[in-house]
């Protein structure tokens, strides 16, 4: 049984000391920051605030170093990210249109059985095309798996053998935030969920959506366009039943019942869960229960505490 | 009823209308009517604004016996107007700040009272965020062959600017005056610690001539063109593709921006115009003085060649400004010209804080940021 913690950003308010305590023994972490990109190696901050001898397990330098080995591999996955880009642009075009109708349903009143059936079958209608964009995702990295995994790359063979090693004598992985593509590419190409074990998992903002089912991108007041929240992609699914929602105060307009209430049952049974300043949600194998300071967005479009799960 | 009409029907003595001052804050507004409060002996009491279709004097009214001046202005919501108060006694007329308004814009000229109508509020991005790591400036001098002397630069570097990443470059006229009178160093620290433009080089640059070299002078596109952008590119790790090099400006800032980029087209693929001093003419001669002949030489030529200068365009403007035509005029040719353009007024005169204001809308789509994509 692994133990997971999902926190909030860590830069003002860090509480990932106290996270590890929780889920892990004492002894050496293993910590991925390729959502930093080129400040990977950045690392000596979060060596401070964990209190521990920290590994980084470098994803984001090893990545290069096996596109220089292998330069088919790169050629590989800049075709499936091609195509995932192209996906998300044809998908947009559709999401805008259904979004935009549920909202506008949403807001209408007075309340009535017709109303209510109407905006049911529009929040579907959403439920439906992000379904549909979801197996559309999986069919596209069904599609590269074979021609990804070919055996025969040595230089990822021995990086993931190096990674390996370094998390079997870790007591617990640690993923940050940052780029969350960037991030959940370099988790998959190095298959690190098949290296885990399970080693307990302490992931916060990016780190924390890279692990949900679906990762889902967010903004609800963005400078330009309309902040449509949508599905980037399939998740490492290492944590079920959650979408975390990092700055959520921030990025959602937490205080718009009829947002809230959309976000909330488009993406139902997955509970909505904000994770802010001093946020944790903790996993221990059979519920997820509140460590701090998270709330979950429901149906009715109120934010409450969240508890269990 | 306003609460200027309440206290004229009740006949104040002086106590009543010192209270009223007291209890109200000034220049007060009520939906879209706003009413000025000056105290003091005078002959006259003048608003002078910077509004652009009305008169530019609007005379006060004294209420008698008393020391006491008041003005109704309808003035429409969301407006943001900058004004004085002409003291007249005898011959002499003595502008002054609004003694009751503590709202004041600068600019380099001195500094001006703000009248915030209903519905304006200065966007909160544009003040300093304690949780946004801040940018550094440093200061480089560009040994000019063109202009035979050295000109000075300041360089906004990002927080945890990394020689190992490339940066999109912003290169901005009037570098001094955004810095000091639109807080652009605040503006674009915000904008990025909340993601929405991306890590940049910005190059603020600032001329000792600006209305001769600003007014579309070929000597200064090729000072940016061929001295400073090669400068640049070899002290800071910059993106190469036009569509990471933005050029922006005001007033005769947007001139010499527009006119760089029309005169060597293919490198800046950004280009922020604000409130762009694009006079021009279709027959006769300009009126607006001599520093205008060049302008309008150059936006005459452009509007009968606009050609491809940039790829994406972003122009403001308040409606207040006497410029408003020409720059509504300018959209559908820049548009005929199949650049990519985003055009937005506000209700504002030609000033620095309406400059201020428009920046977060202009900055994030010439240079979105990864907004979407990055959850630190």
């Amino acid at each position: 049984m692994r133990r997971i913690a999902l926190l909030g950003p860590q830069r003002l308010q860090p509480i990932i000391s106290q996270a590890l305590d929780r889920v892990a023994g004492q002894g050496p972490l293993a910590v991925v920051t390729a959502g930093w990109q080129e400040r990977e190696s950045e690392v000596d901050e979060l060596a401070d605030h964990v209190r521990r001898p920290i590994t980084n397990l470098r994803l984001h330098a090893r990545a290069e170093e096996v596109f220089q080995a292998h330069p088919e591999l790169f050629s590989i996955l800049r075709e499936r990210q091609d195509q995932l880009k192209l996906l998300q642009q044809l998908h947009r075009l559709r999401l805008d249109y259904v979004l935009e109708a549920a909202r506008r349903l949403l807001r209408r009143s007075p309340s009535s059985t017709l109303l209510e059936k109407e905006q049911e079958s529009a929040i579907e209608a959403v439920r439906s095309l992000d379904d549909h964009h979801a197996a559309s995702l999986r069919d596209i990295h069904r599609e590269f798996e074979a021609r990804l995994k070919e055996p025969s790359r040595e230089a990822l063979l021995r990086h993931r053998r190096e990674l390996e090693e370094i998390l079997g004598d870790s007591v617990a992985l640690a993923i940050a935030g940052g780029h969350v593509a960037v991030l959940l590419n370099r988790l998959r190409l190095f298959e690190i969920p098949a290296l885990l074990g399970d080693l307990p998992v302490v992931a916060w903002s990016a780190g924390a959506m890279a692990l949900a089912d679906r990762v889902v991108l967010f903004h609800d007041h963005p400078p330009q366009g309309a902040g449509n929240a949508e599905i980037l992609d399939i998740g490492l699914g290492l944590a079920p039943g959650i979408l975390p929602l990092p700055h959520a105060e921030s990025r959602l307009r937490l205080d718009d019942p009829v947002r809230v209430s959309l976000f909330a049952r488009r993406f139902s049974p997955a509970a909505c869960v904000t994770l802010d300043n001093g946020s944790s949600l903790l996993w221990e194998g059979q519920s997820w229960t509140d460590g701090s300071n998270t709330r979950r967005l429901q149906p009715s479009g109120d934010v409450e505490v969240f508890e269990v799960l | 009823m306003l609460a200027i009409h309440h206290l004229l029907a009740s006949e104040p003595d002086a106590e009543a209308l010192d209270a009223f001052i007291a209890e109200h804050s000034f220049p007060l507004v009520e939906d879209t009517s706003v009413t000025f409060i000056y105290r003091g002996e005078a002959d006259a009491v003048e608003l002078r604004h910077f509004i652009f279709g009305l008169e530019s004097s609007q005379a006060f009214t004294s209420l008698p016996g008393t020391d006491f001046w008041y003005l109704i202005q309808t003035l429409p919501a969301t407006s943001r107007v900058e004004y004085k108060f002409d003291i007249i006694r005898g011959e002499n007329h003595h502008w002054i700040r609004d003694p009751l308004n503590r709202h004041l814009a600068y600019d380099p000229f001195g500094a001006n009272s703000v009248c915030h109508c209903s519905g304006y509020q200065r966007p909160e991005w544009t003040f300093e965020d304690p949780e946004a790591r801040e940018g550094r400036l440093e200061e480089r001098r560009i040994s000019s062959r063109i202009f035979g002397e050295d000109r000075p630069v300041k360089i906004y570097l990002p927080a945890r600017f990394r020689r190992r990443r490339r940066y999109p470059l912003l290169v901005v006229h009037d570098g001094d005056d955004y810095l000091r009178f639109s807080g652009l160093k605040t503006v674009l620290d915000n904008l990025i610690h909340r993601l929405e433009i991306p890590p940049m080089v910005v190059a603020l640059t600032t001329s000792s001539d600006r209305l001769k070299e600003y007014a579309a002078d070929p000597d200064h596109g090729r000072f940016i063109v061929e001295e400073l952008l090669p400068e640049l590119e070899g002290e800071f790790p910059l993106l190469p593709e036009p569509r990471f090099r933005g050029l922006m400006g005001a007033s005769f800032g947007a001139v010499a921006t527009l006119s760089t980029a029309w005169r060597h087209p293919g490198r800046f693929g950004r280009l922020l115009l604000q409130s762009g001093s694009f006079a021009f003419t279709d027959i006769g001669k300009q009126k607006r003085g001599p520093a205008f002949d060049p302008v309008v030489e150059f936006v005459n030529a452009f509007r009968d060649e606009p050609g491809r200068p940039a790829q994406k365009i972003f122009v403001s403007c308040g409606v207040y400004e006497s410029l408003i035509y020409e720059n509504r005029s300018m959209i559908p040719l820049l548009q005929a010209a199949g650049l990519e353009v985003r055009y937005i007024e506000a209700r504002d005169g030609h000033n620095w804080e309406n400059w201020r204001d428009r920046l977060r809308k202009g900055l994030s789509w010439l240079f979105p940021g990864p907004l979407w994509m990055v959850y630190e």
